[in-house]
């Protein structure tokens, strides 16, 4: 009996994904500048979809308020934006503080289980962006243009915001790679079976929820950068819109919960949608959620989550799998 | 006649297997023991009679039906009712409430004639059921499940957590209800309590039956060994 | 406006949301699930008593009573079709089954009605603009002592409904032991049907007196879930009494915030539900809607 943690499989499709990462480095060297803003968009929903995973694939927080995290990192934008901070360098800082300000939210919230928690989270960023709102420097609720981004080029900021989403979507991807295959990861595992059997193991599942609660606002902030910078105005209504979260949730439903490559999958799914549909409006709206709320009911595993089932396929090694050496016996 | 049949019946948990193919008759006014060790199958058994458990396979007739698959609530209306395991009280509600709230059908039972029958539940009537000690809570657990007028009691350790003294005043009564002539299947941990009070005993280990036989006529030690899975010598 | 005025006021709009919220409570009481298509379901009925209205003219008391059973019959149906298949799965099962639900239904309205704002206030004639002068600085609207007393009524009705009938005391006793309830002859699928169906009646009136002393549009649904759920915390999730209590609270704290900064209303109520969150919840391992 051998563990295995590489297959051939995952071996080639971490390589080709690696191999993708880079190919995509050139994405603005090729495209034009409306082709670039669009992948942009893609990127972003990577992310999201990814981030909103960790919570509730991997850590059973389902959140329907990561919008605060995501409004933070745009306003932060502009905010540090508007100190004088070069604008690139004040997209980080401010995706550093959605991170930070995640850290004493997560003091509350986690404190919470299930309804509480969703709309817990919800009430929290309504809250984030009604003092927002109060804030005439931030443009109150008219909203506010990220103006300093107007030193560049259009081509050359689109391929600057490009690549900083990119950068990140990498980062918060290896992030989360890593956490699932370290031992973190196999006890984050246990927790989602079985939350009270795990405490009993000595897990600590208050601070490994923290770890991806933290993690999440990180990489929300880190889209929500992304977004200001890709639209270049900002208004409250719609940067802390519930609108995100569902968003996130259908990506991440109908990709696959609790899968790594699920989200991805559902990410490049709505994105589809979204270039497809243009003129759906309200309808391909009913559509999403329509859908959404089937995968939840019917196939809770998710489209990747169903095929990784039925073909034991894993494409990027976050697991194990328990191989049989010909030769040996199975006891009984 | 048969009253109840359980054929092959097969129940699961998951991955766990908590009754293997399990056939056994129970014919009207009987009282069968159903005994054996913690987690021998007889509680999920029970509950598979009583329709609270869907079998992975095998079937379960009452009087010529299958009601393998017949909802809980329905059975009762064919006259089967289930005292489960740990009494089950509707807590907020009050003694009298939560006999009333049971589905009631026609016959010798109501809320009068059970409260004759447990007197020491007289003064309690209107009490919040969370309120009762031990020995009042099962009285109400019983008297609950007459009110619909069972042709099938089922009795799932009725002796658990009370006092001897409580369990032999519950055995009285039961012994009253059963003389009248419901036939009864009741899970009992005190093997000298289910040989005094039953006609037949079936005995189970890990799922399956391991011994069948009249109370009266079985061996206390071949009983004790298949309680426990003792291999006998030859 | 006194401060006497604006607490009043907030008894009148903390009326209001314990009706919005007393639907919700049901249902959580009962099947422990958190509808999150629960505004929404009230702004549905406030537009099929449009609708009502603006085809017969009607005054929009009696278009509810017409409204009633179309709502009752969508609430029999809601059940059947996705609460009961999302209440085997999980926890997190019905809450996102409810949240598609949610955007579907927002939708839906936005396709048939569009996006405009309306009001059955003008609809509804005297009751909604008349008040009653009780001192040069306090006036009583009487739109808000019409919807006091219905509160006061509706719940009552309710806990009667839940002590005294051999229904509700079924209801009961599934909420505490579905397993048990089934064993005694209870069907718990027909007490579930039934405590959705009173849920989205009851939401239904609350969509009333939305559009009655407010404005509504097909997207008004998510607030008046927040302030639903708020009410339900705050006064205690699993009590109907405290349910009521805790819309008053919502009401009254909102009023008071605007009373210093009308931009301050909703922010108020949120801090009041966020520190009983942390006060009444913060134990970490108190979970509601978890084991059944």
């Amino acid at each position: 009996m051998r563990v295995q943690r590489w297959t051939r499989t995952s071996k080639l499709f971490t390589g080709a994904t690696l191999a993708i990462a880079v190919l995509l480095a050139t994405v603005p060297l090729v495209f034009e500048s409306d082709v670039v803003q669009k992948l942009t968009n893609l990127l972003i929903l990577v992310l999201l979809a990814a981030m909103w995973n960790a919570l509730a694939g991997y850590g059973g927080l389902l959140s329907v308020g990561q919008q605060a995290f995501i409004g933070i990192g745009a306003y932060g934008t502009v905010f540090f934006a508007g100190l004088g901070v070069s604008p690139y360098l004040a997209m980080v800082l401010a995706t550093l503080v959605a991170g930070a300000i995640s850290v004493p939210i997560s003091f509350l919230a986690l404190r919470l289980r299930a309804a509480q928690f969703a709309i817990g989270m919800w009430v929290i960023a309504e809250v984030i962006s009604i003092l927002v709102r109060l804030d005439q420097n931030l443009g109150a609720g008219t909203g506010i243009s990220l103006i300093q981004l107007n030193q560049y080029a259009p081509n050359f900021r689109q391929a600057y915001t490009f690549w900083l989403a990119l950068g990140f979507t990498v980062i918060f991807l290896s992030a989360l790679f890593f956490l699932l295959r370290s031992p973190l990861g196999v006890s984050l595992q246990a927790i989602r079976d079985d939350e009270d059997a795990a405490r009993s193991l000595g897990v600590r599942v208050a601070a490994r929820k923290r770890l991806l609660f933290v993690l999440a606002g990180f990489g929300c902030g880190a889209a929500g950068v992304l977004i200001g910078a890709n639209t270049l105005f900002i208004e409250p209504g719609s940067i802390f819109s519930v609108q995100w979260s569902a968003y996130m949730i259908f990506m991440v439903l109908v990709g696959g919960l609790g899968t790594f490559e699920g989200p991805i999958l559902g990410a490049i799914l709505l994105f589809w949608i979204r270039t497809t549909f243009t003129q759906g409006g309200p309808w391909y709206l009913v559509g999403l959620g329509a859908t959404a709320a089937l995968f939840a009911l019917a196939l809770p595993r998710g489209i990747w989550g169903t095929i990784e089932e039925r073909l034991g396929l894993r494409l990027l090694p976050v697991g194990y799998r328990v191989v049989e050496v010909t030769g040996e016996k199975r006891s009984a | 006649m048969t009253l109840l049949r359980v054929e092959e019946l097969d129940c699961r948990y998951g991955l766990l297997q908590a009754v293997r193919g399990v056939s056994f008759e129970v014919s009207p006014g009987e009282t069968v023991a159903l005994i054996g060790a913690n987690g021998a199958g007889k509680s999920t058994l029970l509950r598979a009679v009583a329709g609270a458990h869907k079998p992975h396979g095998g079937r379960v007739m009452f009087d010529g039906a299958d009601v393998t698959s017949m909802p809980a609530h329905r059975r009762v209306s064919l006259g089967i009712a289930l005292v489960p395991e740990g009494r089950r009280l509707f807590p907020s509600l009050t003694v009298e409430e939560n006999l009333r709230v049971a589905a009631a059908r026609r016959g010798r039972w109501n809320v009068q004639s059970v409260l004759e029958v447990f007197p020491l539940l007289q003064p309690r009537r209107h009490m919040p059921a969370a309120s009762l000690s031990g020995g009042e809570q099962q009285a109400v657990a019983i008297g609950r499940a007459l009110m619909s007028n069972p042709r099938l009691l089922l009795l799932d350790e009725v002796s658990l957590g009370l006092a001897p003294i409580v369990v032999d005043a519950v055995y009285r009564s039961l012994a009253g209800i059963i003389s009248e002539g419901t036939t009864v299947v009741l899970v009992e941990q005190d093997l000298t309590r289910a040989l005094e009070v039953a006609g037949r005993v079936i005995c189970m280990l890990e799922g399956r039956i391991v011994l069948e036989g009249e109370a009266a006529s079985l061996d206390r030690d071949r009983v004790i060994g298949a309680y426990f899975g003792l291999k006998r010598p030859a | 406006m006194t401060v006497v005025n604006a607490v009043l006021q907030g008894i009148f709009l903390g009326a209001f949301y314990a009706v919005l919220a007393c639907g919700l409570s049901i249902m959580f009481g009962v099947m422990r699930v958190i509808n999150l298509a629960h505004g929404d379901v009230a702004v549905l009925g406030a537009y099929v008593v449009f609708v009502i209205v603006q085809g017969t003219g009607m005054s929009p008391f009696v278009a509810f009573v017409v409204a009633l059973p179309v709502m009752i019959l969508l609430g029999y149906l809601l059940q059947l079709t996705i609460l009961e298949r999302s209440l085997k799965s999980g926890i997190l099962t019905p809450l996102l089954a409810t949240f598609g639900l949610s955007i579907v239904i927002q939708n839906l309205l936005l396709i048939t009605f569009s996006p405009d704002v309306r009001s059955l206030g003008e609809n509804a004639g005297a009751v909604t603009t008349s008040s009653w002068q009780v001192t040069s600085g306090l006036s009583v609207s009487t739109l808000g002592v019409v919807i006091l007393v219905v509160a006061v009524i509706v719940f009552g009705a309710l806990q009667l409904f839940l002590s005294r009938t051999r229904a509700g005391w079924m209801m009961r006793a599934t909420a505490e032991d579905s397993d048990a309830a089934e064993l005694v002859g209870i069907d718990s699928r027909g007490v579930y049907a039934r405590a959705t169906a009173l849920a989205v009646a009851v939401a239904a009136l609350g969509g009333l007196f939305l559009a009655i002393r407010s404005v509504f549009d097909p997207v008004s649904g998510p607030t008046q879930l927040i302030f639903a759920f708020e009410a339900v915390v705050i006064g205690g999730m699993g009590s109907l009494w405290g349910t009521l209590l805790g819309g008053l609270a919502l009401g009254l704290a909102q009023t008071l915030g605007a009373h210093i900064n009308p931009e301050y209303s909703a922010l108020t109520g949120h801090l009041l539900f966020l520190a009983v969150l942390i006060v009444r919840y913060g134990g970490g391992r108190v979970s509601f809607g978890t084991a059944r």
